[in-house]
């Protein structure tokens, strides 16, 4: 994540002084104002509610503006909002009418199919030719087992759902993703604007747009598309932007010198430059849009995503383990496959006839063809047979039953016990902090770390969370969140060391922690929910899982970056394995360690909006109550506000990091 | 330079600049072409050229040497327009490429000018053909005729039969290769080179250096060469400017680089040359006609062009003109002093 605050100097050693001082000293007047203070000023631990900012009632009218009101003119928003959502529904028709319901003639239950949808032996088929086409046998085989893995669990219908969404989304993604950066590459006014825009979109969390995106596009798949592409398109533009700019200028040289046109200079030599960096936001985009299609099932997106908050409603763990299961097989199979893309490079021209030069597309076809010849007479051909689809819900749920029969007593204890001592204690002491002082505390932190840009910054956006009344529901939030990025750090921190120290290690570990964050974040939620029930606990569980890889990841990445040369006088010098450790590596890899920690902190704070399912407490509650009772105003302003949280975080981290960085003398790296 | 000479050149740069910094154009009017490098640091600018004139010819091969820094790579971009010059003009056949406009700009770099890159520049997409094929790709041409024409730079470059190959397939040299095809697919009459061997192994930079002069003698480009290399300079070079914190320091035959060396600076990079191989036999030579005996030499080889008939048993050469006129005698004595001179 980018930067806005300026780099600082390393400080001279006899400012190191003064600023511990002044540490001490705003510590201790913090502290003294805790402890004393609520005589005095009342208001400042209790926020006024006469002082209360309604930007949720504004916001909230703004919409019903934007909704009955507004227009263009000719035309108004809803009819133009409406436009767009009747634009989307037609690829995404077709692609559902392909994978899952067929071609039909009429309407709802009367409506009768002309053509049947794409057999799943000829979906199976021809996604494993695209294996094979971009990573070989393996890879093809891979596919195969993931996609026979989901029809023989009998997810097939749902998970066809699920990829039609995506197969409309990714496209659209995708493009405006890449032209939204060529703007901003050619414009810098756009980039501007666009800036902060893509910063804020990274940080307010999914649940927060789906309420407007819900009001303007109506409840159903293309509204879900909406959302998905808000979520999956800031990336692509980043990466976008990222790519061009680091075409090398000789070929930008080149480009001028041969007499290119603007058009020619970007679609000719700049584009296909940067088509490494571009697949791998293509990637991302894949990736990001089957994460969202599955949240999005909230606002009526159906497929996976449906049947796990169906499951998590009813409690039913089986199914939802079902659904799990075939979200990551699902996940599996579009990462991998985007991945091999992205790693081929551009191949020779191949001459020749049409069919000699689209081999694959040409057996693809036949395939589909043969398939669908077949269906009319077999019909195990056309869709998996039910009879020979294996359901292990009931066993799934046996297991959980068996769990808490046998181990209810211990997880129990554990849990309480974790509950006692350390969750209830840390909300209770962050709830009774003085608002005011915390504010304070904040601008002094972003003033010692960055400068007084941070400063104002910090201090505003705290600020904003306590004028919008919604301190307490953000302290929790903070509660919930620091609890699990400690956690996650206590993991991940000496993984990640133990994999830096064993290369064989770290393979596994890679492999583990690369799954992991394939992984859409809804699907953690199953197991915690199984073993804990509802609550703070099962929600920290959760996000501890989904928040520990970037830990582990940037711990070893930074260790394993330690310059060798370093490393070797450190063996020359006669240190010992430990000593090597923590007086040469852990030092030098403190800068990413502690963007290590700010992902962490990121990815817990996404995580915990959706834990908001399993009943907490804090702002994710109260985006999730706003997108059932429709409310844009309320869930805006609390995703705004952890929003907020997150940008503090993040840039109070970055600019710790830019100052260790700093101070050990290493270079600025490029992010 | 004077003014009759000038509208002969092919290419001229008159009194060019360029200062990176804010409001460059305004503060070197207020500072004037007089100005110090300390007093352009302290109005915040950088002077990346500083006040060249130069004119290349016709059919010449000049070299822009210095090292990293010193405004070479900008020069060049300078000439071509890539990058704006602060001021000072640039003329093209007498046209100044300053005033005219960016479509004008657009038509002359697409027919009259190449140019070959020190990291090659190859599109990572396009296979060998279709990269030298590109700049005719972007004209408009048909794609029968510009891979016609494609074809034959390939194969002028000694890369036929790897029409299909992928830049990535190639090595170094290869790849250079396919950049000077590219380079030269359009026919230019004025061709760029920015250090195009730099990136390259020292056996196959000579042999890409050998390659060149091949194909300038067929082709009798104006070229622009930019080289950090001195021997490089020396060797390609029909005139060298030598360039130093954005200003040319000397601007002469590599003859008179390493005989007169104008300043300190040029005299460091000659002192390693040997004399003998940029010396012509009409500098070591007495004037006068020798004996109707002696072998003939050209009075345009180097003494050390000359030295391999002395081995043979020769006392002396007779030294003659383009026309054949007798114009003097190289004596075996004034050449092994200049050859045990180094």
């Amino acid at each position: 994540m980018a930067s806005l605050s300026p780099a600082t100097q390393a400080p001279a050693p006899k400012f190191r002084q003064v600023s511990v001082v002044l540490w001490i000293a705003a510590l201790g007047l913090f502290w003294l104002f805790w402890k004393h203070g609520a005589g005095l000023a009342p208001w400042a631990f209790d926020y006024p509610r006469a002082w209360t900012v309604p930007v949720a009632r504004w916001i909230s009218q703004a919409m019903k503006w934007l909704l009955n009101d507004a227009t263009f003119g000719l035309f108004t928003f809803e009819q133009a909002t409406r436009f767009i959502a009747a634009v989307i529904e037609v690829p995404y028709q077709v692609a559902l009418s392909l994978l899952s319901t067929g071609f039909l003639e009429g309407q709802g239950s009367t409506a009768t199919q002309i053509l049947p949808p794409l057999s799943w032996l000829a979906v199976i088929a021809v996604f494993a030719l695209i294996g094979h086409r971009a990573g070989g046998v393996r890879l093809a085989a891979l596919v195969v087992g993931c996609l026979g893995f989901v029809a023989v669990f009998g997810q097939w219908t749902s998970a066809m759902v699920t990829l039609a969404s995506i197969l409309v989304a990714v496209p659209l993604g995708v493009v405006g993703g890449l032209l939204l950066g060529i703007a901003a590459y050619r414009w810098l006014w756009v980039e501007r604007v666009l800036r902060p825009i893509l910063d804020l979109m990274q940080t307010i969390p999914v649940f927060a747009y789906l309420v407007p995106v819900l009001i303007l596009f109506g409840f159903g798949p293309t509204a879900a598309i909406v959302a998905t592409l808000i979520y999956a398109m800031p990336p692509m533009t980043r990466i976008t932007l990222l790519a061009l700019r680091r075409v090398p200028s000789e070929l930008h040289d080149l480009g001028q010198m041969v007499g290119c046109t603007r058009r020619q200079l970007t679609w000719k030599v700049l584009v296909p430059s940067a088509r490494d960096p571009l697949m791998v936001g293509v990637n991302q985009v894949i990736m990001l849009s089957l994460n969202m299609v599955i949240i999005a099932s909230m606002i009526g997106a159906g497929g996976l995503g449906f049947d796990v908050l169906a499951a998590l409603r009813k409690l039913d763990f089986g199914a939802g383990l079902e659904a799990g299961f075939a979200i990551v097989a699902l996940a599996l199979v579009l990462d991998q496959l985007s991945q091999a893309f992205a790693r081929k490079s551009w191949g020779q021209p191949v001459q020749g006839s049409w069919a000699h030069r689209h081999p694959y597309l040409l057996a693809a076809l036949a395939t589909v063809a043969l398939a669908a010849l077949l269906g009319l007479v077999v019909p195990a051909v056309q869709s998996y047979p039910k009879t020979l689809e294996i359901s292990t819900g009931t066993f799934w749920s046996n297991v959980v039953k068996w769990i808490n029969v046998n181990y209810f007593d211990t997880l129990e204890a554990i849990k309480n016990a974790l509950l006692l001592n350390l969750l209830i204690p840390f909300k209770r002491f962050l709830l009774s902090l003085p608002w005011a002082g915390v504010v304070a505390l904040l601008a002094f932190a972003g003033w010692r770390l960055g400068g007084w840009r941070l400063a104002v910054l910090t201090a505003f956006l705290a600020l904003f969370i306590a004028a919008t009344g919604q301190w307490e529901k953000a302290m929790t939030t903070v509660y919930l969140c620091g609890i699990s990025t400690m956690i996650a750090m206590l993991i991940g921190v000496p993984v990640g060391i133990a994999a830096a120290e064993k290369a064989g290690l770290w393979r596994w570990v890679q492999v583990v922690i690369d799954t992991l964050q394939t992984l859409p974040s809804f699907v953690y939620l199953m197991p915690a929910v199984m073993l804990f029930r509802v609550g703070d606990f099962t929600a920290m569980i959760a996000v501890v899982a989904f928040a520990v890889a970037p830990a582990i990841r940037y711990t070893a990445l930074g260790l394993r970056g330690v310059d060798p040369r370093l490393i070797e006088a450190g063996r020359a010098m006669g240190c010992t394995r430990s000593q090597m450790l923590t007086r040469i590596k852990l030092r030098l890899a403190l800068p990413e360690i502690l963007l290590g920690l700010n992902q962490t902190v990121m990815f817990a704070l996404s995580m915990l909006v959706i834990t908001a399912l399993v009943g907490t407490r804090d702002l994710g509650q109260e985006v999730y109550i706003a997108l059932t009772k429709a409310d844009p105003g309320r869930g805006l302003v609390a995703g705004l506000a952890v929003a907020c949280i997150a940008i503090i975080a993040d840039r109070m981290l970055h600019a710790g990091a830019r100052n260790a960085r700093a101070r050990l003398g290493l270079a600025e790296v490029q992010e | 330079m004077s003014d009759q000479a000038a509208p002969q050149a092919k290419l001229v740069c008159r009194n060019l600049w360029k200062l990176f910094g804010a409001r460059a154009p305004e503060a070197l009017d207020r500072l004037g072409s007089e100005v110090s490098a300390r007093d352009l640091a302290e109005a915040g600018l950088v002077a990346a050229v500083r006040s060249v004139d130069l004119a290349v010819q016709p059919g010449e091969v000049f070299v822009i040497m210095g090292l990293s820094g010193s405004g070479k790579s900008t020069l060049v971009r300078l000439m071509s327009r890539l990058i704006e010059p602060t001021s000072g003009e640039v003329l093209l056949d007498g046209q100044n490429l300053l005033a005219i406009s960016k479509s004008e700009m657009t038509r002359i770099r697409r027919h009259r000018m190449g140019m070959v890159f020190q990291h090659f520049a190859l599109l990572p997409h396009l296979s060998v053909l279709d990269n030298v094929a590109f700049p005719l790709a972007v004209q408009g041409l048909n794609r029968a005729e510009r891979l016609k024409r494609a074809s034959a730079m390939v194969e002028l470059v000694g890369l036929a039969g790897r029409e299909d190959a992928m830049p990535r397939q190639l090595s170094g040299g290869q790849q250079q290769r396919v950049g000077i095809a590219r380079s030269l697919a359009v026919e230019p009459e004025l061709w760029f080179l920015d250090e195009p061997f730099s990136a390259l192994d020292p056996l196959i930079r000579r042999e890409m250096q050998d390659e060149l002069m091949r194909l300038q003698q067929v082709l009798k480009k104006t070229i622009v060469f930019i080289t950090h290399d001195f021997d490089e300079a020396i060797r390609l070079a029909d005139r060298i400017a030598i360039m130093k914190d954005g200003e040319i320091v000397q601007c002469d035959t590599p003859e008179q680089v390493v005989l007169n060396p104008a300043t300190d600076y040029v005299r460091e990079f000659s002192r390693a040359v040997p004399r003998a191989k940029v010396m012509r036999v009409t500098s070591a030579m007495e004037p006068g006609a020798g004996g109707a005996d002696l072998a003939e030499v050209a009075g345009s080889a180097t003494v050390a062009e000359a030295a391999p008939a002395f081995l043979q048993g020769a006392e002396a050469l007779q030294v003659t003109g383009p026309d054949g006129a007798k114009l003097g005698v190289l004596r075996r004595d004034a050449v092994i002093r200049l050859m045990l001179e180094g």
